[in-house]
């Protein structure tokens, strides 16, 4: 077990447990029994087809998605009643589908916007470190970043919350290859460093080379779960699974 | 005397006046409803009693606490922001989940009440409140007299404009402000109270109101009707403006009251309707208004 793992929780199991989750936009139920367990400092994908039902359970996890029954457990606490603004104070952090980079809002404001929940988040110095394009677009508006440089936005905004476990939607849709490469190194070192990541991701090798387990989802039901050391041999599966 | 199209210039420079002090309190006014509307997504069609509470706030302080206008101008506006949180709290709050009309039509509702409940104690016929001893009369220019009063509404509704406009986009609580505007949903996301961002905006857009009321009872008399009179032409400018832009609604509400003073002098029978008439033609060509963004 890595150092770093040890020194998030004292508490054993795992720090984010998923039951029969069923969620609902408007009166149509989108969600219909997703079930998985997050150990502290893994990264877990949800894999699956467009539609499956993926960025609705991060969405149902936040506590954005209105109407939510089953159970969720965050790091010892039952959050499927709680509003969003509780779920987010516990701990939990959220890199939201394209990014949602404020317009109206500077780089350093977007930055500055998501309150600390924890202590021992970075502070801005070491975000720009990490991101070096923020520190010279801070005065720019958010939206008129580059889309890989909205990602490290959205990134780099959650780190300074002191969240350690992050909710990432599709981190590197829509970018070129390169940014994508520098999206896996960051997440590789977010790991390193004992962060705990639940990764919706539609390129299933991205996800190979950054995660733990990769939980399928089809419509709107957990219906496997693929350790990463299988991944290969359940190639088969997994290109069946998604359809491509 | 010197005339411009055979108008004197006396004339011309006393309109202009009139029409900037209009405009102070278009600006102000359209500003609190913008603000409200911007975050709310609710038609605050209550701004029009607030104000005319504001007004009256002034002069139950002076005639019931012995309180002159300068305190008028810090403790109305608090005390109609804290009758307007309430009223978000207890009812408006109720309707976020609901269509706009629904606020609209609560709205509506609440400002009639309020208009009777000071009708009936206070009469139609307005009630004086004079004008502050330290701003009483005037300067004679060459063209004109210039009320010392009338200069410190002007000089007043644009330091509180200046003021909102850059605690909005300058400070960090505009910037959490700014953010709700566009995603309430995920700056809760992040931990923000959204709800209580709601009410202290809903509060301070009522303040606001509640500021122009006090300006403007030395300018016209204290009346229970004050507010129904002004808030339709306000609609028009935010409209005109652009619905929720803040700048939009300072600077075509100074603008429209320039145009209002500019028309009474060459065309005085279209001065009550100038307003209107720009609006149809705003919406006609530019449907989101002058600085309005289009979703």
């Amino acid at each position: 077990m890595p150092e770093a793992v040890k020194t998030q929780t004292l508490a054993p199991g795992p720090i984010l447990s998923v039951e029969h989750l069923e969620g609902w936009y408007g009166e149509g139920q989108v969600l219909h029994g997703v079930t998985f367990d997050v150990e502290p400092g893994q990264v877990v994908t949800l894999l699956g087809r467009n539609g499956a039902g993926k960025t609705t359970t991060l969405r149902a996890l936040m506590g954005i998605l209105g109407k939510r029954r089953g159970s969720i457990r965050f790091d010892g606490v039952q959050t499927i009643a709680l509003p969003s603004r509780r779920i987010a104070r516990l701990g939990l952090g959220y890199v939201p589908e394209e990014r949602g980079i404020f317009a109206s809002l500077s780089t350093f404001e977007n930055l500055m916007l998501p309150p600390r929940v924890k202590p021992g988040g970075l502070d801005v110095e070491q975000i720009y470190t990490l991101f070096p394009n923020l520190r010279e677009r801070a005065g720019s508006p958010g939206t008129k970043l580059s889309g890989g440089e909205q990602q490290m936005l959205a990134i780099g905004r959650i780190l300074r919350t002191g969240a350690r476990t992050i909710l990432l939607d599709e981190p590197t849709e829509g970018l070129a290859p390169v940014i994508v490469q520098q999206i896996g190194r960051t997440i590789a070192q977010l790991k390193q460093d004992g962060y705990t990541i639940v990764l919706v991701e539609q390129n299933f090798r991205f996800a190979q080379t950054v995660a733990d387990k990769h939980v399928v989802i089809e419509q709107g039901r957990a219906v496997d779960t693929i350790a990463n050391a299988d991944f290969e041999a359940s190639l088969g599966k997994i290109t069946t699974y998604l359809g491509v | 005397m010197t005339a411009i199209y055979g108008v004197p210039l006396q004339a011309l420079f006393g309109q202009l006046l009139l029409g900037l002090i209009n405009g102070s309190f278009y600006a102000v006014l359209s500003l609190g409803l913008a603000i409200i509307f911007g975050l709310l997504n609710n038609i605050n069609f209550a701004h029009g009693a607030q104000y005319m509470m504001g007004a009256f706030a002034a002069w139950m302080l002076l005639n019931y606490a012995g309180l002159g206008f300068w305190w008028a101008l810090i403790l109305a506006p608090l005390l109609v922001g804290l009758f307007g949180i309430v009223l978000e709290r207890v009812l408006i709050s109720r309707l976020y989940r609901l269509d706009h009309l629904y606020g609209f039509l609560l709205t509506f509702g609440l400002a009639l009440i309020l208009q009777g409940i000071f009708q009936s104690k206070y009469g139609v016929s307005g009630l004086a409140y004079a004008i502050p001893g330290e701003l009483a009369g005037g300067q004679r220019l060459p063209f004109m007299f210039l009320p010392n009063y009338r200069v410190f509404v002007i000089v007043a509704s644009l330091a509180v404009c200046l003021s909102v406009w850059l605690a909005i986009e300058k400070t960090m609580l505009g910037a959490y402000l700014r953010a709700a505007t566009e995603n309430p949903a995920l700056v809760a996301a992040f931990g923000v109270n959204v709800p209580l961002l709601l009410t202290l905006t809903y509060g301070g857009g009522v303040a606001l109101a509640a500021f122009a009321g006090v300006l403007a009872a030395p300018i016209y008399s204290v009346n229970p009707n004050m507010g129904a009179d002004i808030i339709i032409v306000v609609f028009a400018v935010v409209v005109i403006g652009g619905m929720g832009s803040i700048l939009g609604s300072v600077v075509t509400g100074y603008a429209l009251g320039l145009v209002e003073g500019l028309t009474k002098v060459f065309y005085p029978e279209g001065s009550a309707t100038v307003i209107y008439v720009i609006m149809a033609l705003v919406l006609l060509i530019k449907p989101a208004g002058l600085f309005g963004r289009t979703n």
